[in-house]
């Protein structure tokens, strides 16, 4: 309804999207939106992917002897699952879309500043995405993502060079934009714009991107020297050769681990947003925030031994990267008490981004404080290599990351797109995932607690009740995942005109029209208020 | 200032801010290179302190004649690249020409030196591992693991100076079309040249660690 009046609106105007048409001009495109798009694309199909191996895992969990699959098939379908979401789908998720599309916007620049090299990153992502898919395809991997040696080096008879060599690529994708961020968000920044008047997601994509430009390459490194190995047949990390298995970890979580930031630190950045545009108000606490999200950034780099702790590590080491991966939950700490004293006294309304935010504050909650269980050293020796594990890393994967960026997507869609989408679908589909995710990874923690090893295709008998609660929750999730794929792509079309700015929210990116025009903004706008004005300029105190 | 305006990129306002964000682009990558070096050095002084004998004994079949060579080589041709950068910001053609060519030419000779000659030499005497590896004197394994990194190593190293040498290439065509007319339009040398600085002092590092401290002096 509606739509036939307001179809002439959209039409009559020229923006990015309607600048020019056929598939050159958009895949040759430097337009930091379009990319943006051909990302929102690439991700979304691997996500489907990646939640293909997640949902046939579970169907074979619902049996204690599984129930479908051959357990070297089962190895090989968890190890799909992580190397997809992680560097296909979580790593390069909020960065390279919303990053894409905001990070100019946001700061009242024409583009990024290098924009071929922004496109070059897409093209190379693509490249290790698909010889990732490709390594699937011809046979599979079963290291897990982790790629542990000396089973990735010696043991393992699976393509684990090619997947190796495809999260390589992909990785010089984070950091092309990475750098690309850096650059943009010093030196491009609109008259006025000074670091204290940013919006805190830009604060958190800087944050990110100093990960992705000095922790990447580690990573690179140590699956080359994987590689290596495998071909040549020379030591590095097999022991009966003089190698250290244990340098492989080291190497590893020092990418790794901040790597888990590189995924969460973004969704932090749009909650942030979120919760002051739906709460009308200001956010308490700015430069908390904002240096909280650096914080995190540094302390991420001190933490790595703490997935070392049963590995051999002196317990000297344990002690300081234990007490160290205490440290990081301050910064965190800080911004959910910053988050919840934003909603105090707000005019809040419950459109679907805040409700993906409030359920980001809450699961996120979870997945730190369980995080602090897995920091200390003794538990940790009770639960290490546990479904505990897995189930803390989905609920800041998921239940964070995930959430986070479902909820900038609705947010920021009629930006995108300039259409609205619609909000009981929405709403509904928000409250399915929530529901969804906790009947999935909830009943994991106990599994966990009690003693159930993760990476097994079988389990014992008594544990199959929590397993098939574990598997109904998927497939809930599943359903909730599908609908927004469906109801975005309709509203593309088929939604009202958004207007400018729909949710009534302060930001450079709202000042535009939706879709903004190829540069962004008619005229480089001049910054004069603080981020998050909101209410009558005379109530805003300095 | 036609051409400088011709040399603006549509998303920058001035030429002061293209310059400030391609010289702050190349140091971020270069950060990135620390690190991907950073976490090779680190686990060659890791190896090193649990097998130094093989290790040193290891660095003592290196030809730290030749290293010395190249090093002298390479420090030439940093030099002749300030050079370079120099010319440019005068937006002296033939110079720029000139100082770019030399240091193509010094960059391609510690190439040739070190894959085929050094490289040539250590495979025929059959320290390759895991392609030609003859040597089954004490300690052999980790004199191996030695070899694992000093390929890996200089290898890495290697290619970086190859990817320069194709950078050089590229500059030395846009040079003698007249490019880098205007000093205005410098920066594109300037940056190469904080590449190809920083893949020296790699060298710099690489040499001392692989070549000198092997317990030779």
């Amino acid at each position: 309804m509606g739509t036939a009046t307001v179809e002439p609106q959209i039409e009559s105007r020229v923006h990015y999207l309607n600048v020019s048409y056929g598939i050159k001009s958009w895949l040759l495109t430097t337009d930091h939106k379009r990319i943006a798009l051909l990302y929102l694309a690439s991700i979304t199909f691997f996500f489907f992917v990646g939640g293909a191996a997640a949902v046939l895992m579970r169907l074979n969990l619902i049996t204690p002897e599984g129930a479908i699959v051959e357990p070297a098939t089962y190895n090989k379908l968890f190890s799909m699952h992580g190397i997809i979401m992680v560097f296909l789908f979580l790593i390069p998720s909020i960065p390279a879309v919303l990053g894409n599309f905001l990070v100019p916007m946001m700061i009242g620049a024409r583009d990024l500043a290098f924009p071929r090299i922004n496109l070059l990153s897409w093209y190379v992502f693509m490249a290790g995405g698909l010889l990732i898919l490709y390594s699937i395809i011809t046979g599979g991997v079963n290291t897990g993502w982790t790629f542990y040696t000396p089973l990735s080096t010696t043991y393992s008879n699976t393509n684990v060079i090619t997947a190796a060599l495809g999260v390589f690529i992909a990785g010089f994708s984070s950091i092309l934009t990475g750098l690309n961020f850096v650059v943009t968000i010093h030196k491009m920044r609109a008259p006025g714009m000074t670091w204290f008047k940013m919006p805190l997601f830009l604060w958190a994509m800087y944050a990110t991107s100093i990960i992705q430009i000095l922790g990447t390459p580690v990573l690179a490194i140590s699956l080359t020297l994987v590689a290596l190995e495998r071909l040549f047949h020379v030591g590095v990390f097999d022991p009966a050769v003089g190698g250290d298995p244990v340098l492989f970890q080291h190497l590893f979580w020092f990418y790794s681990h901040p790597a888990v930031y590189i995924m969460i630190l973004p969704s932090m950045g749009v909650i942030s947003e979120l919760v002051t545009a739906f709460s009308k108000k200001r956010i308490f606490g700015y430069s908390f925030i904002a240096f909280s999200s650096v914080a995190i950034a540094v302390i991420s780099f001190l933490v790595w031994g703490h997935h070392m702790f049963v590995a051999g590590q002196s317990i000297y080491a344990g002690l300081v990267f234990s007490l160290l991966s205490f440290a990081v939950a301050i910064p965190s700490a800080i911004k959910v008490f910053n988050w919840t004293a934003t909603l105090y006294k707000g005019s809040v309304s419950y459109d679907a981004p805040m409700l993906y935010a409030i359920g980001f504050i809450g699961l996120f909650t979870m997945g730190g404080l369980t995080g602090l269980f897995l920091a200390t050293l003794a538990v940790d020796v009770h639960v290490h290599g546990t479904y505990f594990v897995i189930a803390h890393f989905h609920y800041i994967m998921v239940g964070g990351a995930v959430m986070g960026y479902l909820g900038g997507i609705h947010y920021w869609w009629p930006k995108i797109s300039g259409r609205l989408y619609p909000e009981g679908w929405a709403r509904l589909s928000a409250a399915i995932i929530f529901v969804g995710f906790n009947l999935t990874f909830f009943p994991q923690y106990v599994l966990g607690y009690l003693g159930m090893p993760r990476r097994y295709a079988v389990y014992p008998p008594e544990f199959q009740v929590l397993n098939v609660m574990s598997s109904a929750g998927a497939s809930i999730l599943g359903v909730g995942y599908l609908i927004p794929l469906v109801y975005l792509a309709w509203s593309m079309r088929y939604g009202p005109v958004a207007g400018p700015n729909p949710w009534g929210a302060k930001g450079l990116e709202w000042q535009t029209p939706s879709p903004p025009p190829t540069e962004n903004f008619e005229e480089t706008p001049i910054v004069t208020e603080e981020a998050y004005a909101y209410g009558t300029e005379e109530t805003q105190v300095a | 200032m036609h051409s400088s305006t011709v040399a603006l990129a549509e998303q920058f306002d001035d030429l002061d801010q293209q310059h400030e964000a391609s010289s702050l682009g190349m140091w971020v990558f270069l950060a990135t290179e620390i690190m991907f070096f950073g976490g090779l050095f680190t686990a060659y002084i890791l190896f090193r302190n649990f097998y130094l004998p093989g290790f040193e004994a290891g660095s003592r079949l290196l030809n730290v004649r030749i290293g010395a060579i190249n090093t002298a080589i390479l420090l030439c041709s940093s030099l002749t690249m300030a050079l370079a950068v120099r010319a440019a910001q005068m937006a002296k053609k033939g110079v720029l020409i000139t100082f770019l060519l030399l240091t193509l030419l010094l960059g391609v000779t510690f190439v040739a030196i070190k894959l085929g000659l050094e490289w040539r030499h250590d495979y025929l005497e059959g320290f390759a591992p895991g392609v030609h590896w003859t040597f089954n004197g004490p300690d052999w394994r980790h004199i191996e693991l030695f070899f694992v990194f000093y390929f890996f190593l200089t290898g890495i190293h290697a290619l970086h100076m190859v990817i320069g040498v194709g950078i050089l290439t590229v500059l030395i065509i846009l040079a003698a079309r007249g490019r880098f007319s205007s000093p205005e339009r410098y920066n594109a040398v300037e940056v190469a040249g904080l590449y190809w600085h920083f893949v020296d002092i790699v060298w710099i590092f690489l040499y001392p660690l692989l070549y000198l401290i092997g317990g030779r002096y």
